[in-house]
């Protein structure tokens, strides 16, 4: 294609991939060499693709610097689970192996599965494999592949819900890698000799960056649908699942200072039978794999393919990639992108319990025994657990005769936050950030209670304490918690320093802007108390404060392009 | 890291020697500025090492890799004060030994020793406390090697009280003696600065946390505070890197048995040997006490070190030491012998260099096709070569 750049200006993880022999490179090796830590620089790049990152504690990365001793290396390691479903097993397994081999806590993320941080090298084979025993594998979580595939949380919301789960599962398998590199260098799986190996979906180079795909079912947008690259948003005909839209080209992050770098809410592109979705859903990551921009890792989401040749050209190439064209988008509606907290009651007569877990980070702690809780709970429950894409917990399909068991472990451990919590820490998002992840520029998961705590201070006088307020906080522009959808949302810069961000929705359907750049907390809180006044002073019935912020034109857009 | 206080077999450490003239000796010290005082363990380990830097004195202490640095070390203040408060005297008062009439306070400051202790002053304190028990455990090895391994005057003065006038104490207790640490640096290197890895000894006793002599006090020493340190180099003809730059040479130093080994490695890296590098070490954990791992590794990278292998003995069920390795590398390591390598050995003479020995002898008897004593031969012959040098204590 003319449009593809000549070889030499590919982005270095492109030759890397290239020249991995499907993921293997030299992992092995890094694996075993005992005198470092980490891993060569390109078999780090590799791993991601086997679901892990390489980071250290940066906490305590110049007081080794100090000692002479690299710095402290540990491994976080994410798990595959498309929709975000485990056994109650599975959870206990999982929590042991928290113990075992991470730092003691698991991680929820936004993206409906469970990181565990804080693995050393030496105890990575043996914790993939770990997880592996329990059914739970780690391949494409990370990587420029196909991640996670997710889905709406919360059975009782829908009745479609167990049939657009089947269909998240089996989009998840259909994209996955088939390389055997995976089982080979975790599980001792054996090399199939003589057979040359092949990708059939993605080639030997991968995708240009990574592919996210989300399943959404009206009327809730828990999984905000729009900040992916490939959505499916479940039309639901009564009791019986119609097709979905298809949506294309979402994306959150961004770079500081690079304006060419945005994000972006995917366009609705058109409605498809539930059985057209393997198809079309390989199409439209097919086409990005094609076209993708693989000398520009800053510009390689499908967003920017979209945006540079234009949503026409996205649309032609993509029906020239399919049996037949689309049907127009039928019409959907959302009212939230939450979620729906505590007991609710399921078509099939189980409840559920949807449980607030802050920040995603199942640790215990004065306040709540998450995971002991979770732990004793799990260790009773036949039924499952569910992973919010708000990085909440769902105790999903206990019996009616199970419920005071569960109620009074609930109460034991304090695991009712959500019934204690005021509304603007109990919706808030934050991603990792410091210490492990390397990308942080400020702290954002330990910065969420006390700055959620300094925002409640400010509304509880004006008598807004009681208002729902969506608040994420991420440590980088990359857009972990999904910021860029929030009402409010502050972007790390450097420590301490943020960009605030201004006027989401509360239905994953508007991009807020930015309003004030690299502030302090000070700053910040000075300009939300101005606005919480003006809000609680001018505010219509119920009216959402990034509503607010819209309509009295305190934020507007001055760029186009979203 | 050479000698510390404790145990009675360092009584048998090899006798100081004069040093020659003009250098300072160890009755006329030197003071050296301390630079740089850095714990080289991480926050995990309960082993605080640190990474000490010297200033020279210029064109003083033209110290060589394998050279040793003695140290004066000054007791610690609230030590001595404790000791003076049961001996019920000031520390003020005027004590006579000898000649020599000072306070209390500075003989046992810097004049005798108060963490070693010796049998001969055990039986006697035992007389004096009249105590049956004391005398009984100086008469059983065992009981006494623990007594000397984990006990100072004043526990001793504490648990078993009797009567000591301070004239008497003085007279008694052994004088001060200096410690010897190999030299972690050279001079073609660092320029006028001796570079010294110490382990701070470290022991519970009753509750109270007891420490080596030298080894606190240097840890005390800030490098912001000013206060020298006096010292006098200790050479050591007989740990000494090849004169044959094209000579390989494999070092095993386990623990602060690393230090000597760093200055060779510098030393070889200025002199633009060619020969090769290899170096073995071990510890308890990779993760807090590899001791001067960005430096090692950022030699390998440069290909100054040729080989690294390590053992970490506590990071996995089954402990692992330096001799492990030694074994599964024997097939390379008898080649690099038969090549002309030179064999060096740092660390601790109890058990590791043994060990080491036998894990040497064995690896030359089944890589060498020889047997037992053809192995030990081998060695002896590599010793009078010049060629397997040891720095044990």
């Amino acid at each position: 294609m003319s449009t593809e750049p000549p070889v030499s200006e590919l982005s270095p993880v492109e030759r890397l991939k290239a020249d991995s022999r499907l993921l293997r490179g030299t992992l092995v090796e890094s694996l075993a060499d005992p005198v470092t830590g980490s891993l060569r620089e390109c078999d780090a790049q590799l791993l991601k693709f086997h679901g892990s990152y390489q980071q250290d504690d940066r906490d305590i990365r110049e007081e080794r610097r100090q000692q002479k001793l690299e710095p402290a290396w540990r491994f976080m390691v994410r798990t595959r689970l498309p929709g975000g479903v485990l056994s109650a097993r599975q959870w206990l397994a999982l929590d042991n192996i928290a113990e075992r081999y991470a730092n003691g806590t698991l991680r929820i993320t936004t993206r409906q599965t469970i990181q565990l941080h804080g693995i050393v090298k030496r105890e990575l084979k043996s914790t993939i494999a770990a997880l592996n025993a329990e059914l739970i594998d780690t391949i494409a979580a990370c990587g420029d592949v196909n991640r996670n595939v997710i889905a709406p949380a919360n059975p009782a919301e829908s009745r479609a819900h167990g049939e657009v789960l089947d269909w998240t599962k089996r989009l998840a398998e259909h994209l996955l890698p088939r390389s055997r590199a995976y089982h080979e260098i975790w599980l001792d799986g054996a090399r199939v000799a003589g057979t040359p190996e092949v990708e059939p979906l993605y080639g030997p180079t991968y995708l240009p960056r990574k592919f996210k795909a989300a399943f959404a079912i009206p009327p809730v947008n828990d999984v905000d649908v729009f900040a992916h690259d490939l959505g499916f948003i479940a039309i639901v005909d009564g009791e019986h699942l119609a097709g979905f839209n298809l949506t294309a080209g979402g994306g959150q992050g961004a770079t500081h200072g690079e304006s060419a770098t945005y994000p972006r809410l995917a366009s609705v592109i058109g409605f498809l039978p539930p059985e057209r979705l393997l198809e079309v859903g390989t199409a439209v990551m097919t086409l990005q794999r094609d076209y993708g921009d693989r000398s520009n890792r800053k510009h390689a989401r499908l967003k920017y393919t979209i945006d540079d040749r234009g949503l026409e050209w996205f649309r032609t190439e993509l029906y020239s990639r399919l049996a037949a064209p689309l049907a127009p988008p039928r019409p959907f509606h959302f009212v939230t992108n939450g979620d729906r907290y505590g007991w609710t009651l399921g078509y099939d007569g189980r409840f559920h319990l949807a449980l607030r877990i802050p920040g995603g980070r199942v640790r215990d702690s004065d306040s709540a025994q998450l995971r002991t809780g979770l732990r004793e709970i799990a260790a009773v429950h036949d039924g499952s657990f569910r992973l919010t894409t708000n990085q909440n917990l769902v105790i999903s399909e206990i019996a009616l005769e199970q419920r005071p068991r569960i109620e009074a472990l609930i109460h034991k451990h304090g695991l009712d936050l959500y019934a204690r919590t005021p509304p603007v820490a109990r919706d808030a998002l934050a991603c990792v950030a410091l210490p492990t992840c390397p990308l942080a520029m400020a702290e954002a998961e330990r910065y969420l209670p006390a700055f959620t705590e300094r925002v409640h201070a400010l509304l509880h006088p004006l008598g807004l304490a009681g208002e729902p307020l969506s608040l994420r906080i991420t440590g980088c522009p990359n857009g972990c918690a999904r910021p860029y959808l929030a009402e409010i949302a502050l972007i790390g810069k450097a420590p301490g320093r943020y960009n605030l961000q201004l006027g989401g929705d509360a239905r994953g359907e508007r991009l807020n802007v930015l309003h004030l750049e690299n502030v302090a907390e000070s700053a910040i809180l000075a300009e939300l108390d101005q606005l919480f006044a003006a809000w609680a002073a001018e505010r219509t019935l119920a009216e959402r404060f990034g509503d607010f912020l819209w309509r009295t034109g305190r934020v507007r857009r001055e760029r186009a392009n979203s | 890291m050479r000698s510390e206080a404790g145990t009675p077999r360092r009584a048998t450490v090899t006798a100081l020697r004069p040093a020659l003239s003009p250098e300072p000796s160890r009755e006329q010290p030197v003071t050296l500025e301390v630079l740089a005082n850095q714990r080289i363990t991480g926050r995990a380990s309960a082993r605080d090492v640190r990474h000490l830097e010297l200033a020279l004195p210029e064109g003083r202490l033209r110290y060589e890799p394998g050279d040793s640095l003695g140290i004066w070390p000054e007791n610690r203040a609230a030590t001595v004060a404790q000791i003076a408060l049961l001996l019920g005297a000031r520390l003020e008062l005027p004590v006579t030994f000898g000649s020599r009439e000072r306070p209390l306070v500075d003989w046992l400051t810097r004049e005798r020793e108060l963490t070693r202790l010796t049998r001969p002053f055990i039986e006697q304190h035992a007389a004096r406390a009249g105590s049956g028990e004391l005398a009984a455990r100086a008469a059983d090895p065992a009981a006494l090697r623990q007594l000397l391994r984990g006990c100072q005057l004043v526990d001793l003065l504490r648990e078993y009280p009797a009567c000591w006038a301070p004239e008497e104490l003085v007279a008694a207790l052994r004088p001060l003696a200096p410690r010897l640490y190999s030299i972690a640096s050279s001079r073609r290197t660092v320029g006028e600065e001796a570079h010294l890895t110490v382990a701070v000894l470290e022991s519970v006793h009753g509750g109270e946390r007891r420490y080596g002599a030298a080894s606190a006090y240097l840890a005390e020493h800030s490098g912001e505070d000013g206060r020298p340190v006096r010292a006098f180099l200790e050479s050591n003809p007989r740990f000494r890197l090849p004169a044959d730059l094209a000579r390989d040479i494999i070092m095993i130093g386990p623990g602060t048995g690393i230090a000597p080994f760093r200055g060779f490695l510098q030393e070889r890296v200025a002199a633009g040997a060619s020969g090769r590098q290899w170096l073995f070490f071990g510890a308890r954990h990779f993760d807090s006490e590899f001791l001067y791992q960005t430096e090692w590794l950022e030699a390998l990278k440069r290909g100054e070190l040729t080989r690294l292998d390590v053992a970490f003995s506590r990071d996995q069920a089954q402990k692992v030491y330096v001799q492990q390795r030694l074994t599964e590398r024997g097939r390379d390591i008898y080649e690099w012998l038969e090549n002309g390598a030179a064999l060096y050995v740092c660390g601790d003479g109890e058990r590791m260099a043994p060990d080491v020995h036998a894990a040497l002898a064995a690896v030359i008897a089944r890589h060498g096709g020889r047997n037992a004593d053809a192995a030990e031969q081998y060695l002896r012959d590599l010793a009078s070569a010049k060629r397997y040098l040891r720095d044990v204590y």
